[in-house]
């Protein structure tokens, strides 16, 4: 199965650890999430917003130079990055604001790491003239200024947080208090796979559109499955949305890739999957980073979209049911990528995505026979461009 | 009998109300959290609260985040938080209610847990982030080793849901006053009355209410309506206000003492 049970459990994963005050409110958005799905004026709603606000559907575009460096490989870039805002998060947004309205809600909040899913909120919510804050780490703020303006200029408000680490971990904290507090008027939208249930099933739902269009693109030009499907992993939506449409093609292989930081065997890095173990964060069980007393550590990467100690439930049941393989790059070798894709294809990937790009170098190297990838290419490298400027200069 | 029972079966005869002391295990540090328990007893605590610190305590607010973060920079962890009760009960038997969020109970082991915590002398668990949806392992735990595990109410909470709650709930129930994060407020929102009075046709469990409750007015109000009142934030506040000073434990256990003086 690869939808969750009743309580929202992946295998042993996922499930609602939320304080009771939340519990109802999680209880009717998940009513409302099942009738939504089946609600052809919703889907009608959520389609036109696609295609005619963000732009879809995205091109599913042939790497022929890139797959010439390589050799081995045949590459296809699922362009999610040419999206409106510049990354795959627009697609979660649309749905979950559409939502909001429905339980007419006044207020969205957010919780940003590298500020893209702040800006695709802020501009949902500026779309269907909604309040919103987002709750962002001061370290985040910092690396990614670019979209703090972006965000403050589409209406919402950024609040810094300046607790814990800085960074998604403590923003998604802060987020959860002002819900808490605010349950009444306000609408949280997560922006991963992650959360209490319905919000990893609900996520997915909005983001499967990614491998939906992908599979179909695919078969159009190549007239069989791709080999690999290779995705960036922190929360792990653009990931899930990937991979969630091919789950009972069996033949198709199923890549994330998280941040290995400054190398696995350091302490800095943000690879749960790799190097946690299982524990409960921010309302569902999936792989942590932790200390032996069960105190979450603090994740490290040149990302902050992947800088982030857990993951999504259903990425960690993909991993112990063998469904999917997690690896890991470190923030040197995206970088390397990074400027490999700008240079040899004109495309300027995240940092984020650029850990996807860097794994193609790995898996050039350990396929047997010439393999076709389907790399989901989840944003665009614009916001990233200040910090990167420092790096490399 | 499990201590809790036992408390408020006593108040109940006493005509009394119980009132319930939240600190931060290990904040300023354990010895000192013992102490305070201790003279908590003398102050007129029917119940003591020990909150177990979490690196990510997302139903807290400022002053709990910041006492539980001082906590853990000085390395208590749930062995030494076991350790101290072990410590309290060779000269005390007050009821102690560990109060901590699932992840290192979790990752401690369930069974484990249960058993090392009666063992040590805790009486019952409060853990805000578990629901009774994801708590039938730990449910029945606590049962075998006579843990009362205590759940919450909240404002939002509806009418199919109190039904549950109460029905799993053992010792007490939590009420929780308002919406929001634990914290010292100055205002109460009169609906908790109704809500309470609600609540209390559902079950003949003892109803304590917590959040927000900062002084002894307060407190006087909460238990016209409530079993139970239930402080944190304000004792963790003048915990940390005295930190430095020699008289931390007597000044503590006077402030508490006021808090607490309208329900004897």
């Amino acid at each position: 199965m690869t939808t969750p049970d009743k309580s929202g459990h992946f295998g042993e994963f996922g499930g609602r650890y939320m304080p009771e005050t939340l519990m109802t409110l999680h209880e009717d958005l998940e009513r409302l999430f099942q009738s939504a799905k089946k609600d052809a004026s919703f889907k009608k709603e959520f389609q036109f917003l696609l295609k005619d606000y963000a732009g879809r559907p995205t091109n599913l575009y042939f790497a022929s130079r890139l797959s010439g460096h390589f050799k081995t490989l045949k590459i296809y870039f699922k362009r999610e990055d040419l999206l409106h805002t510049g990354a795959h998060k627009i697609n979660n947004t649309l749905g979950q604001v559409l939502l909001a309205k429905r339980m007419k809600k006044k207020r969205i909040i957010a919780e940003t790491g590298a500020g893209q899913h702040g800006v695709a909120t802020a501009t949902a919510a500026a779309l269907m003239g909604l309040k919103c804050d987002v709750y962002m780490g001061e370290e985040d703020i910092e690396r990614q200024s670019l979209n703090v303006f972006r965000m403050r200029l589409l209406g919402a408000k950024v609040i810094p947080v300046s607790s814990g680490s800085k960074t998604l971990k403590d923003a998604m904290n802060e987020a959860i208090r002002d819900w808490v507090t605010n349950v009444e008027s306000t609408f949280y939208i997560i922006g991963s796979v992650a959360g209490a249930h319905p919000y990893p099933e609900m996520v997915r739902y909005f983001q499967a559109v990614i491998g939906q269009e992908a599979r179909k693109q695919f078969m159009i030009k190549e007239k069989k499955l791709p080999d690999y499907l290779l995705a960036c992993v922190g929360g792990g939506s653009n990931a899930m949305g990937l991979f969630h449409p091919f789950f009972k093609d069996k033949t198709v292989k199923m890549i994330g890739v998280e941040a290995a930081g400054l190398g696995l065997n350091s302490e800095e890095h943000a690879a749960p999957l790799a190097k946690g173990s299982i524990g409960v964060l921010h309302g569902s069980k999936s792989d942590l980073l932790q200390t032996k007393d069960g105190q979450i550590k603090v994740a490290h990467s040149i990302a902050a979209g992947l800088d982030y100690p857990g993951v999504g439930p259903e990425h960690s049941y993909y991993k112990s049911i063998k469904r999917a393989e997690y690896v890991s790059v470190k923030d040197q070798e995206a970088l390397s990528g990074l400027k490999l894709l700008s240079q040899i294809e004109g495309i300027i990937p995240a940092l984020e995505t650029s850990h996807a790009i860097a794994y193609l170098e790995k898996l050039a190297r350990r396929v047997k026979r010439k393999s076709s990838v389907i790399v989901c290419l989840s944003g665009r490298g614009d916001k990233d461009m200040g910090s990167i400027e420092k790096l490399i200069s | 009998m499990n201590q809790i029972d036992k408390t408020f079966q006593q108040l109940k005869r006493n005509k009394k109300k119980a009132f319930i002391a939240f600190i931060t295990a290990g904040d300023p540090n354990l010895k000192m959290t013992e102490e305070l328990v201790l003279s908590f007893e003398q102050a007129g605590v029917d119940i003591i609260e020990l909150g177990v610190p979490f690196s990510d305590p997302l139903a807290d607010g400022p002053t709990i985040q910041a006492s539980s973060a001082r906590a853990l920079k000085k390395g208590v962890n749930i062995q030494k938080i076991f350790d101290t009760v072990r410590s309290i009960r060779k000269k005390s038997s007050i009821p102690i209610c560990l109060m901590g969020y699932y992840n290192p109970i979790f990752h401690y082991g369930e069974k484990q847990f249960c058993k090392d915590a009666a063992a040590s002398g805790v009486d019952g668990l409060i853990i805000p982030d578990l629901p009774p949806e994801e708590a039938r392992d730990l449910i029945k735990l606590s049962k075998d080793n006579d843990l009362s595990q205590v759940f919450f109410l909240a404002p939002t909470t509806t009418p199919k849901r109190v039904k549950k709650i109460v029905q799993h709930s053992t010792g007490f129930i939590y009420f929780v006053s308002l919406t929001g994060v634990t914290g010292a407020r100055q205002d109460i929102p009169p609906s908790v009355v109704k809500q309470m009075q609600l609540a209390k046709k559902q079950t003949a469990k003892p109803i304590c209410v917590g959040f927000g409750i900062s002084n002894a007015q307060q407190v006087q109000s909460m238990a016209k309506v409530a079993d139970g009142v239930i402080v944190g934030s304000a004792i963790v506040n003048e915990i940390y206000k005295n930190r430095s000073s020699k008289k931390l434990v007597s000044e503590v256990s006077q402030f508490v003492k006021k808090l607490s003086k309208p329900l004897k």
